[in-house]
């Protein structure tokens, strides 16, 4: 068929490969929502502050995070090989490969949870506040339940955005599916391994989309 | 309970200075349900955020139940907060959690034990009718229901005060009854004071007691809602009177159709038990004079009936003279307009 030949397919390699890539996308799935979230939040909060102060730190934030989301992926990679030498103790593998990912996707999940916090009613805030809600009572009890529909939608096409860096760090030795597509079908060019690879992986992205559409639709009360 | 000294609240910066308030002063007795009345954009709805601190306000003096608020550090003011009550045009609800869960919010912002708040959420439910309501979602339910939520949200923590943002200003005429009468209900049964704004004539006429009416961020007239109604004095007052009932227009329409000359045109303004008695009858038998009603309104201020009559007097000048007299010996209000 198309002169494909599946046969000479390392399956372990390819069940190996599928692991991995899937515990780095975990992985640096969990770090960016622990890092992402509480980042999107001080943006949002800061963003509404009527104080100097805050108001400067939130425009050098802002300038962090939007540098960070400027620079392509797989500078970032290489950029920061040192930093994750530092903190893992080698920069390729899977283990290698977490902290670009969740550096290079928590500032673009910040984003999403900053804008998924703006579009809770402002009413609902106020009468928080009118109650005598503090603002950290207002942040865990009104802003983050009432855009929770919305913060999970973030966390999925940030999961899908991972699941593309992932292979892109294939580039420079990351491992995973990426990596196997690379080595195998643009250098080796055995297509098969790729398209093997790419099927595995818009599989993925799809199971993901539709569990996170499913959860939205759970959550959502209006 | 509520007194507001000298309020002005300037907006903007120095480009554009927008005055919401200026130099506003307001008292509201304990237990009693006022009204502010005004066009949009006169400042009310600045006012009423003022007297919990959501705006605060440039300049002036707000004390509610003998503190001033301005005064108060953060944490004082939350605590005072949870004792002023606020319901809101658009109810806000948190859409996230549930009848039970919205009513029960303002108790666990200070840590109310769980069985606590059990028995006072199902109390307010059963205050506000919605008992089988309790495991709904807001999208679930219509204005009405909503607002009811929103009430027994207000009154979960016990407050000293209620305030109303235009409570009903997004609801249809019978849903607004049934809201008012709600508010006069709690008003009675708790004592608690109401202050509520609107720029519906229909809402102070119903269950105010007082009202002030505001104009360019200042109150231009105040008083007990029946004299302010039945004897409007600034132009803004009459406007919002005349926009509910036939008012003027249906006076001048009276006055120009044709009538002997030698008729009078008399406005009659009857207030409390009065509006029921045959006062007119009895007069003008005693004064052999001939009436027809032009034109004529018999209803009530809260609980108080009134009425107002155009009516034209045909006879001799004398009788006409001693008819009007004898009627404000009966302590009618009694104005020739023609």
């Amino acid at each position: 068929m198309l002169g494909l030949d599946f046969s000479k397919i390392d399956w372990a390699e390819m069940g190996k490969a599928s692991v991995d890539t899937l515990q780095m996308m975990g992985y640096a799935t969990l770090f960016t929502f622990l890092i992402g979230l509480p980042l999107g939040v001080l943006l949002y909060t800061f963003s509404r502050s009527n104080s100097l102060v805050l108001g400067l730190i939130y425009r050098v934030l802002s300038l962090i995070v939007n540098i960070v989301r400027s620079v392509p992926f797989i500078i970032l990679i290489v950029a920061l090989i040192p930093f994750t030498r530092a903190i893992v103790g080698v920069s390729s593998g899977v283990e290698g490969t977490i902290p670009p990912l969740v550096i290079g996707a928590a500032p673009f999940f910040a984003r999403l949870v900053e804008t998924a916090l703006r579009e809770v009613d402002r009413g609902v805030i106020e009468a928080s506040h009118a109650m005598g809600a503090s603002t950290l009572q207002v942040i865990r009890k009104v802003l983050l339940p009432e855009s929770l529909p919305g913060l999970i939608a973030g966390m999925t096409i940030t999961a899908v955005t991972l699941v593309s860096y992932t292979a892109m760090s294939g580039m420079v030795g990351g491992g995973g599916l990426g990596d196997l597509a690379i080595r195998y079908g643009y250098y080796r060019y055995e297509k098969e391994v790729m398209i093997i690879s790419v099927i595995f992986m818009v599989v993925l992205v799809q199971i993901l989309q539709m569990l996170g559409d499913r959860l939205v639709i759970y959550f959502s009360r209006k | 309970m509520i007194e507001l000294k000298g309020l002005t609240k300037v907006y903007g910066s120095k480009k554009k200075v927008t005055t919401a308030l200026s130099g506003l002063s307001l008292t509201v007795d304990k237990g009693e349900i006022f009204g502010v009345i005004g066009h949009s954009g006169a400042g009310k709805s600045t006012l009423i955020r003022c007297i919990n601190l959501l705006e605060r306000p440039t300049e002036g003096e707000v004390w509610v139940g003998g503190v001033e608020l301005t005064k108060l550090g953060k944490r004082e003011l939350q605590q005072k907060r949870s004792k002023i009550g606020m319901i809101f045009q658009h109810f806000n609800l948190l859409s996230s959690a549930t009848v039970y869960n919205n009513i029960a919010f303002p108790l666990t912002l200070n840590g109310t034990p769980k069985a606590v708040i059990k028995e006072r959420v199902n109390e307010l439910l059963a205050l506000v009718g919605l008992e089988e309501h309790s495991d709904k979602f807001p999208a679930q339910l219509s204005g009405g229901q909503k607002q009811r939520v929103g009430i027994a949200r207000a009154l979960a923590s016990d407050p000293d005060v209620l305030l109303c943002d235009e409570a009903t200003s997004a609801l249809d005429p019978q849903t607004t009854d049934s809201i008012l009468n709600l508010l006069l209900d709690i008003n009675k049964k708790f004592k608690l004071t109401i202050l509520l704004i609107t720029h519906e004539m229909h809402v102070i006429q119903s269950i105010c007691d007082r009202v002030a009416v505001i104009h360019e961020g200042g109150i231009v007239e105040e008083g007990p809602v029946s004299e302010v109604f039945l004897k409007p004095k600034h132009f803004v007052t009459k406007e919002f009177i005349n926009r509910d009932s036939v008012g003027d227009d249906g006076v001048k329409l009276a006055a120009s159709v044709p009538r002997p000359e030698w008729a009078k045109l008399v406005k009659i303004t009857f207030l409390g038990a009065k509006t029921y008695e045959s006062v007119l009858s009895q007069v003008v038998r005693e004064t052999g004079v001939n009436f027809a009603i032009l034109q004529g309104t018999i209803s009530t201020i809260k609980d108080v009936p009134y009425g107002k009559l155009t009516v034209s007097f045909e006879g001799e000048d004398s009788a006409v003279d001693k008819t009007l007299k004898l009627l404000q010996e009966r302590d009618l209000d009694v104005e020739v307009i023609g």
